[in-house]
């Protein structure tokens, strides 16, 4: 199938169903991965944040995968923010803690990755760029999250929590993306994806 | 995992409810109680949610069981306020940088309290919805492009039945000699090939559906009609009700913490 | 009953010298074609596989891709237009059966189809009610979809395809994931739709003798890519049956050869099971009152319906599942330890019973070949020459060689079963217990599977075969357990040979 207008926002217009239905298929075992998360994040946060307020945020980059993943695997624009959307409302269905903030935070997240990939107008898929697109992720989380939850906090907090992050989603959600991609990637399993192709064809 | 998406099924009027009012009407609510860290705005809205949840379409014990998870997320959220939040007033425990003072148990309060009161609806509310009606719903009604609502919605259910098989993989992996040691490797593992199994499925759905005429830009038809009715005009006003009393009563009451600013 | 569905007209195909190409390989999928097919005609499609008669089949729906998926040369034409332009005037069914149903609910997966082709709302119910009547489906539309067989997801996707009207029918190995049973409901409910609609249809199969009934032309694709044979259904099965029973195709009239073995003298038990009883759910019995010896150098058979409790008998056997109910004793294998099996650790396992699931997939941990043979060895602690040993032993043995560096995932159907046999015997473990082992095969992946396993049995090894392919226990086993359904009154049953 051509490229076919799709009768609405032409920006989707090269979407495969494939691409759809894959970018669906990650989201939603990413959500799951937050879901097991969100479980389990605190005692590994707690000691961060007790050593130095604003520090915890730098395991928070699990919450940061699904955007970066989506976005170098499927490589069209808006990837990245629906992979992220898809992956926080399966987070927020299922574990429905802070409802319509979950979703929130996810759109504003996957923002964040989005706009790095359209910085290198979606034709560079580096594994430099992948790490840069966690860290703008982990930016727009900090940000986010010092507006909604930490509006009281001290500055330092406010500098400490935003490195941490956009550290965080550099390693976590960039490098481990990009890692996790190129495992995926070679079973074979994205043959009908560029960035699977890629892989492949290197083997 | 298929199990918790299988909605609860009864004839109440809760079920004919469209989804996309009950999630509208989860929004209106969490919005208004998450602009505000305060234990006034959160339990009045708890309370009233409290009543409305007898028309709730779930049995007691379902109730507690399909919530449970809020009920113990709620206080481990308190928890880590009343540790390290922001103390004012007396101070009664201080070791390193925990601190327990007046303010920070009354924030803890307020924040175990506004959890319950954000997440209990949500949950009762969606305990009864089908995601294929969900899907419709976000596609004819809230009007978002049908192929991602649609492409979605395969996807979840597709991973659904993958987890399914979570007890093949672990059951393989005793087969293979290495189940003994190494539970967290062995977790990532299967986890990782849930992924692929997914992936490598998901394709050829995708071709099942595009042989179906998914994806071509004929105007597609609905054979599940997703309208709004009068019952979901009530369902909102009654989310803003509660929302308006609740902000309104702390407001007056002089509680109101805009995102804890005080 | 609902009348039955107007259909629409059946549709000729035109191919002139066509050739596809995957993005990213460089050789060619499929090259020159020329076919022509007369609206109505039906056509099964052989040939090896790699020859490329999905790339084709694929092709006809329209649904091989644009620029991004690869390369196309020459023309294809469905009922005179593009397959692009023409979704929905051909229905495809494919072979994996949970991969083909798309939504939740019977009524809903069968109408989506009518839904993405613009069907009006009255009339969409009206056709999914009729397409469900014509295979032969007699669910509610409310029923949920995952807990439809095999056979009756296959009867689900073709009422979906059919609810389209389509003009042309493609079917590529709809039967190869099936039990005997699904496999006749299927062929009856497509026997059936095709008596009513007259639609064009092309069917990939290796078992011709379920379709040779039902189609009036076989073509034949070569290795290289073009038409080898091209004739009636006689002709082309007697003409050409030496090659197309060597590139994997169930000949009619080539029937397989019980395993001549010379007769071991020690049959030593090495699992004895007494009033078995399994569960697949705690607290839902599926069999019990199972009383069975798994003996060295023979083959036990376990047969019975779908779902009667053979896949959760054989995991219970292998020690992967506790029994219920009753005793299952592997005292010859447990010198030292404790004799019930589930209470052994995951490495005593490994020498002593080795699994082999239903499907491969599951059972895949690395990254290659060799290192996914090298994890059994490596488990048991052998030394680096020892391990290279064995595994360069059974990649030969296997004819594996060629794919010692490849990824587990991307080998073929039968490569990835072999595989999954080889590295049960990486341990070499005393009894060998298999789910399914010849699903989804075709005939010369069984060939060397059955010839393989009667080796095993030669060497002293006991086989447990769980199994409803009747070729497969009369060529290979000593012994059969016949499970019967619970509600029916007799219990599982021996019989000997």
């Amino acid at each position: 199938m051509t490229a076919t207008p799709s009768g609405s926002s032409g920006i989707r217009s090269s979407w495969r169903v494939i691409d759809i239905v894959i970018a669906s298929v990650i989201g939603v075992a990413a959500g799951l991965i937050f879901l097991a998360w969100n479980g389990i994040y605190s005692p590994v946060s707690a000691p961060l944040e007790a050593a130095l307020p604003g520090l915890q945020s730098l395991v928070y980059g699990v919450w940061l995968l699904a955007a970066v993943l989506g976005g170098i695997i499927i490589r069209k624009p808006g990837a990245a923010i629906y992979v992220e959307v898809v992956a926080a409302s399966v987070s927020a269905l299922l574990g429905a803690q802070w409802g319509i903030l979950t979703l929130e935070a996810g759109l504003v997240q996957g923002i964040g990755a989005e706009l790095v990939f359209l910085l290198f107008l979606y034709k560079n898929w580096k594994p430099y760029v992948a790490v840069l697109a966690g860290a703008g992720a982990g930016l727009a989380m900090a940000i986010n999250d010092l507006i909604f939850w930490y509006a009281a906090a001290s500055p330092t907090f406010g500098v400490i929590y935003t490195i941490s992050a956009v550290v965080s989603g550099a390693l976590i959600a960039g490098l481990g993306s990009w890692l996790l991609a190129r495992a995926v990637a070679r079973t074979g399993a994205l043959d009908r994806f560029a960035s699977g192709r890629e892989i492949t064809a290197k083997a | 995992m298929s199990a918790v998406l299988t909605p609860v099924r009864g004839s109440q009027a809760v079920y004919r409810l469209n989804p996309v009012a009950k999630l509208a009407a989860s929004a209106i609510i969490s919005v208004a109680l998450v602009l505000s860290i305060d234990w006034v705005s959160a339990s009045v809205a708890l309370a009233a949610e409290a009543i409305l949840f007898l028309w709730a379409g779930l049995g007691v014990k379902r109730f507690f069981l399909r919530t449970l998870v809020v009920w113990i997320a709620a206080p481990l959220s308190a928890v880590t306020i009343l540790l390290y939040g922001r103390p004012s007033g007396a101070t009664y425990v201080q070791f390193f940088l925990v601190e327990i003072s007046d303010g920070s148990i009354e924030l803890a309060a307020a924040t175990m309290l506004r959890v319950l009161a954000i997440a209990l609806p949500a949950v009762v509310l969606f305990a009864t919805v089908d995601p294929t009606d969900l899907a419709d719903g976000l596609a004819q009604v809230a009007k978002l492009p049908s192929r991602f609502v649609l492409g979605a919605l395969a996807g979840l259910r597709l991973v659904g039945l993958f987890m399914d098989d979570w007890r093949y993989l672990e059951l393989a992996r005793r087969a293979r000699g290495v189940a003994d040691t190494g539970r967290l490797r062995r977790f990532a593992g299967q986890a990782f090939a849930l992924l692929v199994l997914s992936i490598r499925r998901g394709s050829t759905l995708a071709t099942a559906m595009e042989a179906r005429g998914f994806g071509a830009h004929t105007e597609r038809t609905w054979a599940r009609p997703s309208r709004l009715t009068a019952g979901d005009a009530v369902l909102i006003v009654l989310a803003c009700a509660v929302a308006a009393s609740a902000v309104t009563i702390s407001v007056v009451t002089g509680h109101w913490n805009f995102i804890g600013a005080q | 009953m609902a009348p039955p569905v107007a259909a629409s007209l059946p549709v000729a195909i035109d191919i002139r010298g066509w050739g596809w190409r995957h993005a990213g390989r460089s050789t060619w999928a499929i090259r020159d074609l020329d076919l022509t097919i007369h609206p109505g005609e039906r056509v099964l499609l052989l040939g090896p596989s790699g020859a490329g008669k999905s790339t084709i089949l694929r092709a006809l729906a329209g649904v091989l891709g644009g620029d991004d998926d690869g390369d196309s040369t020459g023309e294809i034409r469905v009922g005179g237009v593009a397959p692009n332009a023409a979704r929905g005037c051909a229905g495809l069914v494919l072979q994996d059966p949970d991969a083909g149903v798309i939504l939740a609910r019977v009524g809903d997966d069968v109408a989506f189809g009518c839904e993405n082709i613009g069907v009006p709302r009255d009339e969409i119910w009206h056709r999914v009610t009729s397409a469900l009547d014509a295979v032969g489906l007699a669910v509610p539309l409310a029923a949920p979809t995952s807990a439809l067989s095999g056979g009756q997801k296959q009867r689900l996707a073709l009422a979906g395809v059919l609810a389209m009207q389509p003009g042309l029918l493609l079917l590529d190995e709809p039967t190869a994931n099936l039990d005997p049973g699904g496999v006749v409901e299927v062929r009856d409910a497509v026997s059936a739709v095709l008596e009513s609609t007259g639609a064009t249809f092309i069917v990939i199969e290796h078992r011709v003798d379920v379709w040779k009934d039902l189609v009036d032309r076989v073509i034949v694709l070569a290795p290289d890519g073009g038409i080898l044979a091209d004739g009636s259904p006689e002709e082309i099965l007697v003409t050409h049956a030496a090659a197309l029973s060597e590139s994997g195709v169930w000949v009619p009239g080539f029937a397989p050869e019980r395993h001549s073995r010379t007769a071991r003298t020690d049959n030593a038990t090495l699992l004895a099971a007494h009033e078995l009883a399994v569960e697949r759910v705690r607290g839902t019995i599926v069999q019990s009152g199972i009383s069975v010896d798994v003996r060295a150098g023979r083959t036990l058979c376990v047969t019975g319906p779908n779902g009667v409790g053979k896949s959760t008998l054989g995991l219970t056997l292998a020690g992967l599942i506790a029994p219920a109910g009753g005793r299952l004793t592997a005292t010859e294998l447990s010198r030292g330890i404790d004799p019930r099996p589930i209470r052994w650790t995951s490495r005593e396992l490994l020498t002593r019973i080795g699994t082999v699931f239903q499907s491969p997939e599951h059972q895949f941990l690395a990254g290659t070949v060799r290192d996914e043979l090298s994890i059994g060895p490596n488990a048991l602690g052998l030394s680096d020459l020892e391990r290279t040993a064995r595994v360069d032993e059974l990649l030969t043995r296997l004819r594996l060689d060629h794919l010692a560096m490849a990824n587990p995932f991307t080998l073929s159907g039968g490569e990835m079963r072999r595989l999954s046999v080889a590295t049960a015997l990486a341990t070499r473990p005393r009894v060998l217990v298999l789910d399914e082992p010849t699903f989804g095969q075709d005939a010369r992946t069984w060939r060397e599977l059955v010839s393989l396993l009667g080796e095993l049995t030669t060497d002293g090894s006991a086989i447990v075969a769980m199994t409803h392919d009747s070729d497969f226990v009369a060529t290979l086993a000593d012994s059969e357990l016949r499970l019967a359904a619970s509600s029916e009154s007799i219990g599982p049953t021996v019989v000997a040979r």
